[in-house]
């Protein structure tokens, strides 16, 4: 195991703890910016998705993971983002200026969503977010004049400086698939949330949020604003999660509500669990499950059938029931996510052969009501 | 249209909001966990009965079909605590919402390859019949949803107010070691209050089964009837009936009354309402602890 002993401030302030770990995600960084190279045009394209699905859950994971607020309806926020991105750009404000304008309108929505959200807690949060989350559904089906009703809508592609970020877009042939400008775009906007996550954790922003989450008598008694910080956590999960809306909304071109149905929502809820609850790392691994499980899924079915010669064959439903399995064994096995089984096993090797199988057990809890506050 | 009319409907389907909403409110009251596939239970338990019932399955008489589908979604709900839920013990309350909802996407895909994805109807021996009471028509399906409710509510409200048993599982609800040092068998309570839930949702199931078609898909009704339980109040049992039979009345009173695309949202918005009014339901059973 690797002792960090500090000598000196500017150590605390470090991004990285030292220059292994910087090397380690120097090269993650690499291999995710060099991708459009030796990606395939639809494996790049579903990595774009999972770099959007990334950007979704940082904001969620603020809310959930880290504020302790559970929403069941963040796929509103991302409808949020995705409609006035394209009313913006449809309007022709540039695409740097209407990018943040959207975050920020998704962001205000959710800091106003917070006001009633302030008296509720637990489950009544997550079943008043889920109601909000299928009210947003049909009010875009109303709101006919800006989202286009049921029929959806059609968003022109980004042009930044004369350059097109389309999704299609070619460039940089022949070395480079189409769609690499897009893929960079959302890298680069995955990659500054990241860096706004972490360095928010480490402010006393992001350890206010931390103690409402561990506990909330407990913070208000450490003279932490409870309705101020609540409010803040909603605000910025809903930007972040704008922010992916209206990069979604690119993704897509041609979008309508089924987009961001309530089964979206419940997806990204499951993503950030998935991946692992109080981790930025969590909303990377949960997002890249989530992005990916189809494709695998995908591919293993057509395995399967032409080794059985079964033909093509599908089972309505069966995507979501192997994902449904998935979870559940993650819940039972593995109740930190993916991130609790890396730390596990990271620790195993940096201490072999020292590494006991008790260090991670948690203390026993026995459950006792929410009724009595 | 009479507005009565309405209400008529509305009440019965109220009722069934109220049912599942009640299977919500047992498990919550037991084990303060919230089950999200409990909409799911009900569709299955719809679907286990039509097995039993209709001529073109097992064809059996419509009370002992009913009755052999309580007890066998009852011992599913039990075995589902005991193999699933039960791992989760100590885990917070979150945790388990997310499980369930899985579970929910699963049953789905279970009851979809067992009984295909296209509606199907309960062979119901009093469906179309109907009698009036002044110028109302009220099918005898409706009243059936009705009474039966009823009996099903104080029922279970007697069970958890009077006997040892229902006591036991409030107990075990509020405080798990407690309840563990007074000599609760506090697992085995948990799964008893599951298999009480899903026969109570198996009743529900065949109820709206009696009045509609059924399909896979029916379980999402459930987010209904959860709106239902939090207008009630979670954990308290004449509360989500109440509540179910609120959100039951307002839907069909929306569609008569406000404008089309409006309708839907209306049990929604009231519920938001309510939470935004009073955030612990209407039978509030939050208390203040001392310190």
């Amino acid at each position: 195991m690797r002792i960090h002993f500090k000598t000196d401030y500017r150590q605390d302030l470090q991004l990285f703890a030292d220059w292994q770990t910087f090397c380690y995600y120097l090269i993650a960084f690499v291999a995710a910016a060099s991708a459009p190279f030796w990606l395939g045009e639809y494996l790049l394209g579903e990595m774009t998705y999972v770099l959007i699905w990334v950007i979704a859950g940082l904001g969620l994971m603020i809310l959930v993971g880290h504020t302790g607020q559970v929403s069941l309806g963040h796929g509103a926020f991302l409808a949020c983002g995705a409609y006035m991105q394209y009313n913006l750009i449809e309007a022709g404000v540039p695409f740097l200026i209407a990018f943040p304008l959207a975050g920020l309108f998704a962001g205000v929505i959710g800091a106003l969503a917070a006001v009633p959200a302030l008296k509720m807690s637990g489950i009544y949060l997550a079943i008043a977010t889920l109601a909000f989350g299928i009210i947003v559904e049909d009010v875009i089906i109303l709101l006919e004049h800006w989202t286009g009703g049921i029929e959806g809508v059609y968003i022109s592609s980004i042009m930044i400086f004369g350059i097109d970020f389309d999704r299609y877009a070619g460039g940089l042939e022949p070395y480079a698939v189409p769609g690499h400008n897009f893929y960079w775009l959302c890298l680069v906007v995955a990659l500054l949330a990241t860096l706004f996550y972490r360095n928010l954790l480490r402010s006393p922003t992001g350890r206010a949020f931390i103690a409402i989450r561990d506990s909330e008598v407990s913070a208000r008694a450490m003279g932490v604003n409870i309705a101020r910080y609540k409010t803040l956590a909603f605000g910025l999960s809903c930007f972040f999660t704008g922010l992916a809306g209206a990069l979604l909304a690119h993704f897509l071109s041609a979008f309508n509500y089924e987009a961001f149905l309530i089964l979206i929502s419940i997806q990204m809820l499951l993503m950030v669990t998935i991946g692992g609850l109080g981790s930025i790392h969590g909303a990377w691994f949960g997002a890249i499950i989530i992005g990916m499980l189809p494709v695998v899924i995908t591919i293993m079915r057509e395995e399967i059938s032409s080794a059985m010669g079964l033909g093509n064959f599908t089972i309505p439903g069966l995507d979501q029931a192997v994902f449904a399995a998935v979870l559940i064994a993650f819940i039972m096995i593995e109740p930190l996510g993916i991130y609790g089984r890396w730390l596990k096993i990271r620790t195993w090797f940096q201490l072999f052969p020292l590494a006991k199988k008790d260090m991670f057990k948690r203390h026993k809890s026995y459950l006792k009501t929410e009724r009595m506050r | 249209m009479d507005p009565f009319q309405l209400l008529v409907g509305g009440i019965a389907n109220g009722c069934i909001y109220g049912l599942v909403a009640l299977g919500f409110v047992l498990i919550y009251k037991a084990t303060e966990a919230v089950n999200f596939a409990q909409g799911d239970l009900m569709m299955l338990g719809a679907f286990v009965t039509m097995t039993f019932v209709n001529q073109e399955w097992w064809d059996f008489p419509f009370i002992p079909g009913f009755i052999l589908a309580m007890l066998v979604m009852g011992v599913f709900s039990y075995l589902l605590e005991f193999v699933i839920i039960r791992r989760l013990f100590g885990q917070p309350q979150f945790a388990v919402v997310i499980l369930t909802i899985a579970l929910g996407f699963i049953l789905r895909f279970i009851a979809g390859a067992i009984w295909g994805h296209d509606p199907q109807s309960l062979e119901f021996p009093l469906a179309g019949e109907s009698f009036h009471i002044g110028s109302i028509v009220v099918g005898y399906d409706e009243a059936f949803v009705i009474l039966v409710t009823a009996v099903l509510t104080s029922l279970l409200y007697l069970f958890f107010a009077r006997t040892r048993l229902g006591i036991a599982m409030q107990a075990s609800s509020q405080n798990q070691l407690a309840a563990y040092y007074m000599g609760i068998p506090v697992k085995r309570i948990s799964s008893l209050i599951w298999a009480l839930s899903g026969m109570t949702a198996s009743v529900a199931g065949v109820l709206f089964a009696a009045k509609g078609a059924i399909d896979p898909s029916t379980g999402l009704l459930g987010i209904k009837a959860f709106a239902a339980a939090v207008i009630g109040g979670f954990g308290s049992l004449p509360g989500a009936l109440a509540g179910g039979l609120i959100i039951g009345i307002i839907e069909p009173m929306a569609q008569f009354f406000a404008p089309s695309g409006y309708s839907q949202i209306a049990p929604y918005a009231v519920m938001l309402l309510v939470l935004i009014l009073r955030p612990n339901g209407l039978f509030s059973q939050v208390f203040q602890k001392k310190v």
